[in-house]
């Protein structure tokens, strides 16, 4: 059996409640529904869920999607060894194993007939056949799972199938409200709340330019990253522009908006 | 009349000398003689003034009448304080070379505008260039008979010389340049066009007046304005262009001139000048954004009052308050934007206007508005600085409202009223605050008034029904001054009529056994969607049979082999065609095939129909679309398949009644062409052109221009990852298809083999 304990979350993460999303989830989880986040990239859907994990007290597995990712890496495979083969857990069977909340980051990200076999453990059957092996799993009684993606930036190509849809209950995030996100970067850096309202300031032009050249906005992570960087001794003009104009625009009119407010805001 | 430095009785002798040394009899010039002749005094050396005078006497003498020597006379003084007198050789070489061309029309013009372009052009370096572009210009547009002597005038030089000065107003010498080069190239040999370029009469001609502009053009930065207003203020107004004839560019420099026009805002949107130069030490880009953000302030902050309860001074005291209030509130979001305000903002000095005998208002609420934005203002007046300390209370307690700060402002107007402020005498210096609006949106009336601006909008009558579609404007690629002719080309697109499908059917039934040929082709490069790899070392499965040998040889002590895993692909072909018919008249040319003739459209219609027959087999999405033109103003793009339709009857009728005419203007067809092709959203793009014959039109005759223009689209269609290959039937296309399409080309020698060789192509090009 594997070690439950090593998936624990031991050290409570930093996370503001946007609303009532801890007592939402709470219930979710109570019903052992499975859950969905969605929201934009960085406004804190993964912290939410490592937080949610250290509230509950369970172990969290999470695994971060991507389009080489096939079923039986969430599922399982034979290895071969000198004797033979030997099946290895993949970690979706790990999770249901040892009642451990399963997050699977940016599930869009893999190919839709991975996110298939997620179907059996996501509704009364609470099951997951190891077709492979001739196992068939009863899950955990603590076991859950949780997907997260991203409406924001998906082509056609990549949207979930209407029947996985259709079996979780939803979260919408979105970057928290200017006087949240203060507070949030205030905590998560240590800088003084003036110089994190202006981020917080500078935050919000960017996410006005969404749809104009900017797929997403200014993240809350990457104001973190500025905010950061400026404790630290960066001078405010130079953080920002490294943490928050460069890494999300090759676009030169847009770059150069958002350095002129970064040069209006920080006097 | 006396002069300055010689009040002497010795003048009118030394007048009589100077006229004797003029030595001229026409009455004219003995009007004015004595005038110029103490400006002359004043600004140059005695051998400068001989020097003059002597330069006088030709212009006199050399037989063109009273004019020339007028202007000379007046214009030399004046401009000779700007360039100093030695600039005299040089303008003196210039008009022996005119006077000894048949240009002799042109001296007046170019005395008369000459201290008007010296004012515009300060240093010698570029007067110098300013006569060498005169010249040139004289040079390459005076015609000859028997190519030997010069003998037609240039028609468009005393055009150019009258409009120097509104050109170089405008324009650096730079740019200048450009536009008499693009004038000389494309109006060299047509005398009425070429004066209308040249006085600025015709549209391309303002065409490339615009594009030379120095300075910030609005229309090169909607983009990134429309960015700034959208991210920093919310607001997605509508930015229309208006022509700033005089640029409002320092306000000091406003003095005398009548009041620009300033930025403003109403139902259509937010109006600003069309250029902006960079100016005191502010980028035009921030001047426009300094005029965006005090717009959006008043957009986001401004309530209207009713104008009808206030005097004509009470509410310009109103708009400065509010103009004041709006930017203490942006600058609460954005403080560094003060250095930019601060920077644009006149300082008009105290005491500057004389209460006496001029109308001071304008003037103190100009001193008031600096005091408001700038801390370290230092004026002494004690109402001023009373009234900086009330707003500042009021602005203290949060975004106070027009109303308050309009209260504030009758009281300032009627504290410091004046008698003289009814004075019609305005004291204007350093009172225009060019980047703030005119405050329009700030008054609403009660009483309609009979302004001139209040006319009711007549409704147009409908616009008479027209059979085709607008045009599209393309550039064209001018290889010689290595730039674009902005929006040459008129494109129109229509549907192209339709024939008869039975034809491309029977076209179809001949080709029955190639077609069978290439069925087997297309199976092989049929996708097969699932496609399983093995032998991978990392993979999704094992796979069981290799896994298998594999521990075989483990156990028997021999190496194994560590691919033992599979893993599957999906192997789509993701490829959007477009293939673009060259449709020119020589598209009728007969050619021989076995024992009858074809022409080379019949032939092109049966390698079409073979093509686009094989490219449905395959699933790939394919537009068809044929091309011809007729001059720059009517080039025609003609829908023949659409990526959407399937391979049907309609398609087939259209390509039945497929018809050869008019000429190959390629490169715009292509720039059309590419604008749906880059729209599909296959990964691959490949657009096949296929042509007979090299890019030409009857309107130009330089033969290289289209083709270097149909390189230039080349250039661009790969710039948006189209990739493009030309199948030419014309065995001489090697002399210039490679100038066009680098290595991708086909040139196709044996005609009659086209419809068997355009799929095959195909199938290479895209297996």
């Amino acid at each position: 059996m594997t070690d439950r304990e090593q998936f624990k979350v031991f050290q409570a993460p930093f996370y503001q409640p946007q609303r009532n999303e801890v007592a939402l989830y709470e219930a979710a989880y109570a019903a052992r529904l499975p859950v969905m986040v969605k929201g934009p990239t960085g406004c804190g859907k993964s912290r939410f869920i490592e937080y949610m994990a250290w509230k509950l007290g369970k172990p969290l597995i999470t695994v971060a999607c991507n389009e080489d990712m096939t079923a039986s890496d969430l599922v399982g495979r034979y290895l071969l060894e000198a004797n033979g083969t030997r099946w290895l857990d993949g970690p979706l069977t790990t999770a249901a194993r040892i009642g451990a909340i399963c997050y699977l980051d940016e599930i869009v990200e893999a190919r839709q007939d991975t996110t298939v076999v997620i179907h059996p453990l996501t509704d009364h059957r609470r099951t997951l056949p190891l077709d492979k092996k001739g196992e068939l799993i009863h899950a955990h009684a603590d076991f859950q799972l949780v997907i997260s993606y991203n409406p924001g930036y998906q082509s056609l190509m990549k949207d979930l199938k209407q029947s996985t849809k259709q079996r979780f209950a939803a979260f919408e995030f979105d970057y928290p409200d200017a006087a949240l996100e203060t507070t949030i970067l205030v905590s998560e850096s240590g800088i003084d709340a003036t110089t994190a309202a202006q981020l917080v300031s500078i935050g919000a032009v960017a996410r006005r330019l969404r749809g104009h050249g900017l797929d997403e906005g200014i993240s809350t992570r990457l104001l973190v990253y500025a905010a950061t960087l400026i404790k630290g001794g960066v001078t405010p003009h130079d953080a920002c522009r490294m943490a928050l104009v460069r890494p999300i625009t090759d676009d030169r009119d847009i770059r150069d908006t958002l350095d002129h407010a970064i040069d209006a805001t920080f006097a | 009349m006396p002069s300055p430095e010689s009040p002497d009785a010795a003048w009118p002798e030394r007048l009589a000398a100077y006229r004797a040394q003029l030595d001229c009899r026409f009455p004219q010039v003995g009007e004015v003689f004595e005038a110029c002749l103490i400006d002359a005094l004043r600004v140059l050396s005695p051998a400068g003034v001989s020097a003059y005078i002597d330069c006088g006497r030709f212009l006199g003498r050399m037989g063109r009448g009273v004019e020339p020597l007028l202007a000379f006379l007046e214009e030399w003084p004046s401009t000779a304080g700007i360039l100093g007198e030695d600039a005299l050789p040089a303008i003196n070489h210039t008009l022996q070379v005119i006077w000894k061309s048949p240009n002799g029309k042109a001296i007046t013009p170019f005395l008369q505008t000459l201290a008007a372009v010296a004012r515009r052009l300060p240093s010698r370096e570029q007067m110098q260039h300013y006569l060498d572009l005169t010249l040139k210009l004289m040079e390459r547009t005076s015609g000859s008979i028997h190519g030997i002597h010069k003998s037609f005038a240039s028609p468009g030089l005393p055009d150019f010389l009258e409009q120097a000065p509104t050109l170089l107003n405008r324009l650096a010498i730079g740019g200048l340049q450009n536009w008499v080069d693009y004038g000389i190239r494309n109006y060299g040999n047509h005398p009425e066009r070429q004066r209308a370029y040249f006085s600025l009469q015709s549209a391309d001609s303002r065409a490339v007046f615009q594009r030379e502009r120095h300075g910030t053009l609005l229309v090169d930065h909607e983009r990134l304005l429309d960015l700034y207003l959208r991210g920093l203020w919310g607001d997605s107004a509508q930015l229309v262009p208006y022509a700033s004839s005089t640029d409002p560019a320092g306000h000091s420099a406003q003095a005398d001139a009548s009041t620009p026009l300033l930025p403003y805002y109403d139902a259509s949107g937010i109006r600003l000048p069309d250029v902006l130069d960079d100016a005191l030490g502010v980028s035009g880009i921030d001047r426009y954004r300094a005029s965006l953000a005090h717009i959006a302030g008043h957009r986001r902050w401004s309530t209207p009052l009713f104008a009808d309860n206030f005097s004509p001074m009470q509410r310009m005291a109103i708009e400065i308050f509010e103009d004041s209030r709006i930017e203490t509130l942006i600058l609460r979001h954005y403080p560094a934007l003060r250095h930019i305000f601060l920077a644009l903002h006149p300082t008009p000095a105290e005491g500057a206007c004389n209460p006496a005998t001029h109308s001071c208002l304008r003037h103190r609420l100009a001193m008031l508005s600096r005091a408001l934005l700038d801390p370290a203002h230092g004026y002494q007046d004690a109402a001023l600085r009373e009234f900086v300390e009330r707003f500042v209370q009021t602005m203290a307690s949060g975004e106070a409202s027009s109303e308050a700060v309009a209260t504030l402002a009758l009281a300032y107007v009627a504290r410091t009223r004046r008698q003289s402020d009814q004075l019609a005498n305005v004291h204007f210096a350093d009172t225009v605050i060019a980047y703030r609006d005119d405050n329009r949106h700030l008054w609403r009336f009660h009483e309609l008034s009979d302004d001139e601006e209040m006319f009711d909008l007549r409704p147009t009558a409908a616009a008479a029904e027209v059979d085709r579609l607008p045009p599209r404007h393309y550039p064209e690629w001018d290889y010689q001054s290595q730039s674009y002719r902005p929006d040459w080309v008129s494109l129109y697109e229509s549907l192209h009529p339709s024939g008869e499908a039975a034809l491309i059917d029977r076209l179809l039934d001949k080709h029955a056994a190639l077609a069978r040929r290439l069925k087997r082709l297309l199976d092989l490069l049929r996708p097969q969607d699932r496609v399983r790899v093995r032998y991978q070392e990392d993979g999704s499965e094992l796979d069981l049979d290799i896994a298998i040998r594999s521990l075989i040889d483990f156990k028997s002590g021999a190496t194994p082999d560590p691919r033992i895993n599979m893993s599957h692909r999906t192997n789509g072909r993701n490829l959007a065609v477009l293939l673009l018919l060259d449709l020119s008249e020589s598209l009728g040319d007969k050619v021989r095939v076995g024992n009858g003739e074809q022409t080379v459209l019949e032939l092109s219609q049966e390698a079409v129909s073979l093509l686009a027959w094989a490219i449905e087999q395959l699933g790939d999405p394919l537009a068809i679309a044929g091309f011809h033109s007729d001059t720059r103003h009517d080039v025609r793009y003609l829908h023949l398949k659409g990526f959407s339709e399937g391979w049907g009857d309609p398609v087939k009728r259209r390509l039945a009644a497929m018809q050869a005419g008019y000429s190959t203007r390629m490169g715009a067809a292509m720039r059309h062409a590419a604008h749906y092709l880059a729209a599909q959203p296959a990964a691959k793009k490949l657009m096949l052109i296929l042509t007979d014959g090299q890019p030409s039109d009857v309107d130009v005759q330089d033969e290289r221009l289209l083709i270097e223009d149909a390189r230039k689209s080349v250039g661009e269609l790969e710039q948006q990852g189209i990739f493009t290959y030309c199948i030419s039937l014309d065995r001489k296309a090697d002399e210039y298809v490679h100038d066009i399409f680098g290595g991708r080309y086909a040139v196709i020698d044996n005609i009659e083999r086209l419809p068997e060789r355009l799929p095959e192509l195909f199938m290479a090009l895209t297996r």
